[in-house]
């Protein structure tokens, strides 16, 4: 595959599999229609394809319509929502739309035709739903103009609707099949006014996801890919963060059935590679391997403790946001409340290991990625090899989850390109479970501190909180440092995200990194600081004998959006009114331009055992896309949200993670599964242009929710997680 | 040598009888929709039937299965879709879908065990099988769904749409 063979306007494709010249033939029949994006592979180049009406958009004769998607698919639905976005601005028929990713490859060649791939901090529909509203009124608009012209009358005398051009005044018809390849031919209008939102009849309703059949069915995903000679690699990495290889004794393993290869990754890992997977699971567990520790040595969850509690007194602290002067108010006549919290590493444990497969060979690298960022894969394997960017194609795959674990972070595609560039065949790797927890790049450990003030009327006047911790940018995003600093520790405390009104307010950041590696967590730092935010709020509604619901009320005077999410939580969970035996929790958070208040039921047993038995969740993202999926991602949220709070901690030991596998970093489990009630209370436009994300904001309110319904339960006060360290007491309930 | 029957067809092996089902299912067969998670038992996504019962494919050796039969995923749709196929389809259980295989092997054994499965029973054949994109909900409503014929109370799930 040679990216620079495409055409450089006009996207080559050719769908369906077949052998490519000199290329990797896939083993597989064809599986479904969606079988070219399922299986990843494309054909050679041929030049343009004479279907595309634009880079987004190609109508085949018979109406068959592939709409291209540049973020990726993990779950989250965007196979589905992405091109919903395009098609309702496009008026085809839903039915003969297939979506198909867009090549990362052809991305760079074609000067970023399909945008930004990063498939993170729940972007995609609110970081595109503009240019593919766009994109699918362009293409109409020329269809329409094409038609026109054959019949000689004006354009806007004809209107389209399912795939179909329509002279209103004569009843002419044309279909988009019959018209699309000249219609491609035609200049693409630059401004194209879209539909109001009254208008929609594809954006916002529970259309059926188009990759659930064959999910239902077991066929192909992400790691499923096989290729003709494909070999199969694991990897032992130097188990203390800090560490690296010191040696290792191939020779121990090579007369193994079926090992091929022994090699070195850097000095950070050994992998074993062999005919099948478990051939070499087997060699790599009898391999000998010595590792130096180095950094690692001494490091574990305790000193790392001890330095970031250090850290909460330094003065080198990046301030996230200031109002007022909280020092000179804090230090005056006021009734303080202080706290000290902290939350542990988290593992993101996708439910699919870190796995791709690559195939480097004659100075090009070829590579099948089930990655949150297609061109970030791209550019990783490019710098690993040490070769040009244009030498690489990436094939993206559906994700067997990402978390934000598969997005920036794309140390397992590296590791995969620089295992094959030592191996003459295309390698499959997939870590086992343990190194998937062990080599993480986990949700920060951080420690806070907040201290508020009342004044004599009772007034909450000042508010400071320090937190303490890891940069995530530091590693995986040094361009948006602002001076050194990641202010982005200390969101859901900032301007944007934080919609409590005090006349004195300061939040800081003091940078304390560590060798342990950090990274994107579903919600990210909103997570742990909603936590911390709104667990002390509910301390601080309770030092004044007030109710933790009206309390936040009286902090939101000026913010209505919010004011009315927690309105309608409280509403719908019939706050203050739980049954007998039933303690209720509430938290809000804003973040990724939504806002998001979930208040959960949730009993105590009389040996101190937890049961969350309901969650009621209220988002408004200002315009849902796809009702279902939007629940879907709720109840997601909360699942996700409810392990963590419950179970999730990652501790170290000599530099090294001491939890392993699902036995001892333990998922919530179907039997634990509260109900889940989710409400949409979507406010379109009337607080915000843009549009709010779904993917992360249903997980950051679900920690305090259920550590304020404890207090309600127990009147223990949760200021570390998980609730798995602490014993709860007899719940004195209702 | 043992002989065992997958998916309907006959297999003789001879040779790396310690290596786990599963391995032998996607390596050697090219059966990838049975999936590897953790390899230790722990999460359910190998599911496979063996002798019509659910059993974990990682933690099954090949030598343990000497005139056992086994059924996968891909078999599971040989005569049409299975009634919980179309459950998860109308009720649109999948999000990432990689564990999706092992939760339907899972629910389809506890159907042929137990056609009329209470909540209760639902729950304790399924708190083996790990979901980390959260389909809980709507795999309790798909399998009672197509236990029941109809949408359990309270599900909250998606209805199909033909604009």
């Amino acid at each position: 595959m040679n990216a620079n063979s495409i055409a450089p306007t006009r996207r080559a494709f050719a769908f369906g599999i077949s052998a490519a010249a000199g290329g990797i033939i896939l083993a597989l029949p064809p599986i479904s229609s969606f079988a070219a994006q399922l299986v990843g592979l494309r054909d050679e180049p041929q030049g343009r394809d004479p279907s595309e009406i634009t880079a987004w958009i190609s109508i085949e004769a018979d109406d068959t319509t592939i709409i291209r998607v540049a973020r990726s698919e993990m779950g989250q639905g965007n196979f589905t929502t992405l091109p919903m976005l395009v098609a309702e601005e496009l008026e085809c028929d839903w039915r003969l739309v297939r979506p198909e990713y867009a090549d990362p490859a052809e991305n760079i060649a074609r000067d970023h035709a399909w945008g930004d791939m990063v498939t993170a901090a729940s972007i995609s529909i609110r970081g595109s739903q503009s240019y593919l509203r766009k994109a699918g009124a362009q293409a109409r608009h020329m269809l329409i103009e094409e038609a026109a012209e054959r019949w000689h009358v004006p354009p806007d005398e004809c209107s389209a609707r399912d795939s179909v051009v329509t002279h209103d005044a004569t009843g002419r018809t044309i279909r988009y099949g019959q018209i699309a390849e000249a219609a491609g031919r035609r200049s693409i209008p630059a401004d194209v006014p879209l539909k109001p939102p009254e208008g929609w009849r594809l954006i916002g309703r529970p259309v059926h996801r188009v990759d659930v059949s064959d999910k239902a069915l077991g066929r192909p995903i992400s790691s499923d890919v096989r290729l003709p000679d494909m070999l199969y690699a694991t990897v032992s990495a130097c188990p203390a963060f800090g560490g690296r290889l010191k040696s290792f004794d191939a020779s121990k393993v090579m007369n193994m059935p079926g090992v091929r290869y022994v090699v070195a990754v850097q000095d950070t890992a050994v992998a074993v590679v062999a005919d099948s997977w478990w051939q070499a699971k087997k060699a790599c567990d009898a391999l000998p391997i010595a590792w130096d520790p180095a950094d690692g040595k001494g490091l574990s969850t305790e000193t790392i403790r001890e330095t970031f509690s250090r850290g909460l007194d330094a003065s080198d602290v990046a301030i996230g946001r200031r109002i007022g002067d909280v020092d000179k108010v804090l230090s005056g006549d006021v009734t303080i409340v202080r706290a000290d919290y902290e939350v542990p590493y988290l593992a993101h444990t996708t439910m699919e290991p870190m796995t791709c497969t690559a195939h480097v060979t004659g100075g090009r690298a070829e590579v099948w990625a089930p990655t949150q960022n297609g061109e970030g894969t791209l550019r990783n394997v490019a710098a690993a090899l040490g070769i040009d960017p244009s030498k690489v194609t990436v094939h993206k795959r559906h994700l067997g989850g990402g978390f934000g674990r598969r997005g920036l972070a794309q140390d397992w595609a590296r590791m995969a390109a620089l295992i094959a560039k030592q191996v003459d065949r295309p390698v499959k790797m997939i870590w086992t479970r343990e190194e998937d927890i062990q080599h993480d790049y986990y949700r920060p450990m951080v420690l806070a501190r907040q201290v508020a003030g009342f004044d004599a009327a009772g007034r909450l006047i000042g508010w400071r909180v320090r937190v303490c911790g890891s940069s995530i940018l530091v590693d995986l995003s040094p361009d948006r440092l602002v001076n050194g600093q990641d202010i982005e520790m200390t969101n859901a405390f900032l301007d944007e995200d934080m919609a409590y009104d005090v006349a004195n307010f300061e939040v800081g950041y003091v940078m304390r990194n560590t060798p342990v590696p950090v990274g994107f967590w579903r919600g990210v730092n909103h997570s742990q600081n909603g936590y911390f935010r709104e667990s002390f709020v509910d301390e601080l509604a309770h030092s004044r004998g007030q109710d933790p619901y009206l309390f936040r009320r009286g902090l939101l005077a000026k913010g209505p959006r919010s004011l009315a999410v927690l309105d309608e939580a409280a509403r719908r969970a019939n706050w203050g009114q739980a049954p007998k035996g039933i303690s209720q929790g509430i938290a809000l958070v804003e973040c990724y331009n939504s806002v998001t208040a979930q208040v959960v039921d949730i009993s105590v047993s009389d040996t101190g055992e937890l049961a969350v038995r309901r969650v009621i969740c209220v988002i408004d993202a200002g315009h849902i896309v796809n009702s279902s999926i939007v629940e879907a991602q709720m109840e997601g949220a909360v699942v996700y949200g409810l392990g963590a709070v419950l179970y999730g901690q990652i501790t170290l030991h000599e530099g090294r993670v001491q939890q392993s596998n699902f036995h001892d970093y333990r998922a919530l489990r179907m039997n634990e599964m509260p109900q889940v009630e989710t409400y949409l209370l979507s406010s379109g436009s009337k607080y915000s242009q843009e549009w709010g994300g779904v993917g992360e904001p249903g997980t950051p309110p679900l920690a305090p929710a259920i550590a304020n319904a404890v207090f309600a339960a127990t009147g223990q006060r949760i200021r570390t997680l998980p609730l798995a360290n602490h014993e709860l007491r007899h719940g004195h309930g209702k | 040598m043992v002989e065992l029957i997958i998916n309907g067809d006959v297999h003789r092996v001879d040779g790396a009888l310690d290596t786990p089902l599963l391995w032998y299912l996607r390596d050697e067969l090219g059966l990838t929709g049975t999936r590897f998670g953790c390899g230790a038992g722990l999460c359910g996504c190998c599911t496979v039937h063996v002798n019509n019962t659910a059993t974990r494919s990682c933690s099954i050796t090949l030598g343990d299965l000497n005139g056992s039969s086994v059924t996968t995923i891909e078999q599971l749709s040989a005569n049409g879709l299975h009634p919980l196929q179309q459950a998860w389809i109308d009720l649109q259980v999948p999000q990432c879908g990689y564990c999706q295989s092992g939760q339907i092997m899972q629910a389809a054994a506890l159907l042929l065990e137990n056609p009329k499965p209470s909540d209760a029973d639902i729950d304790a054949a399924m708190s083996g099988n790990i979901c980390r994109c959260g389909t809980y909900p709507r795999i309790r409503a798909a399998i009672k769904r197509a236990a029941y014929g109809q949408i359990s109370q309270g599900a909250r799930v998606g209805r199909p749409v033909t604009p």
